[in-house]
């Protein structure tokens, strides 16, 4: 449950998210994935450690580079995250759908 | 297959939207939600009291399969007929408080209508706990569901 806040918390923050999404095309390493951002490298780093942390990105080292991708596992989980209330809503407006039409054509 | 219903979040904000599009008539959908005995058919809720009109207010109870009761009740701030109701909704008995629903309904076609509910929570982290637990309006879930989250926020 706790794990689960953490991601959310991790998905909370703008930069971040633009992080995943840059990251989501290409592996990168840490400098060119700061290179992105008007934002102090250290800060970059952080915002790294947190998002690696909770699992959304992966560290591969390649030779004296360590690269960040996407944690594609992670990720389906959190879209995941919501689905049982979509799925209760979806349930409840096809259930509308149904009843209505009957109503219509009595 | 393209989703019927969306949930749109923004992270780190305290509201959602829900949309989705019907194979209805505009005016059937807003019935959906005008008519008591509809409300109940497809809500799957006893409907105590509701009354459409702007200062009304709603009574809700659903009873679980333990057989516990559970009331919702909400006042209605904006009544326009097949166009917009404002509301609150509020679980009684829970430590969630009340939250604010927005609802536009459109028509598409003559056949087709659209409904956009934004829903504003207290806080960011109510409206992630309530996605979380997949939990929301007049759902029927088990008291001693309700009991377990209800002491994790306290």
């Amino acid at each position: 449950m706790n794990l689960r806040r953490d991601v959310f918390q991790a998905m909370a923050d703008p930069t971040r998210r633009a992080i995943l999404l840059l990251v989501a095309s290409q592996s990168m390493t840490a400098g060119a994935i700061a290179a992105n951002f008007d934002t102090a490298r250290p800060t970059v780093s952080k915002h790294l450690q947190i998002l690696t942390e909770c699992e959304l990105l992966k560290q591969e080292q390649n030779g004296r580079e360590i690269y960040y991708h996407i944690n594609a596992k992670k990720m389906k989980e959190v879209a995941d995250f919501i689905e049982p209330f979509r799925k209760m809503w979806e349930d409840r407006f096809n259930k509308l759908e149904t009843v209505m039409k009957k109503y219509k054509s009595k | 297959m393209e989703q019927k219903t969306k949930i749109n979040t923004e992270d780190g904000k305290q509201e959602l939207v829900i949309t989705r599009e019907f194979d209805l008539p505009l005016e059937l959908l807003f019935k959906a939600y005008v008519e008591p005995d509809i409300v109940e058919q497809w809500m799957g809720t006893k409907v105590l009291k509701l009354e459409s009109k702007k200062h009304g207010s709603y009574q809700f109870e659903t009873t679980d399969p333990r057989g516990n009761k559970h009331g919702f009740n909400g006042v209605i701030h904006e009544f326009s007929p097949n166009r917009k109701i404002i509301r609150t909704f509020e679980m009684e008995n829970t430590p969630f408080g009340v939250q604010l629903e927005s609802l536009e309904f459109e028509k598409l076609t003559d056949d087709t209508s659209k409904l956009n509910m934004h829903i504003v929570y207290r806080s960011v982290a109510l409206r992630d706990q309530m996605l979380q637990i997949g939990f929301a309006p007049g759902i029927n879930m088990a008291h001693n569901r309700l009991q377990d989250i209800a002491s994790k926020l306290k």
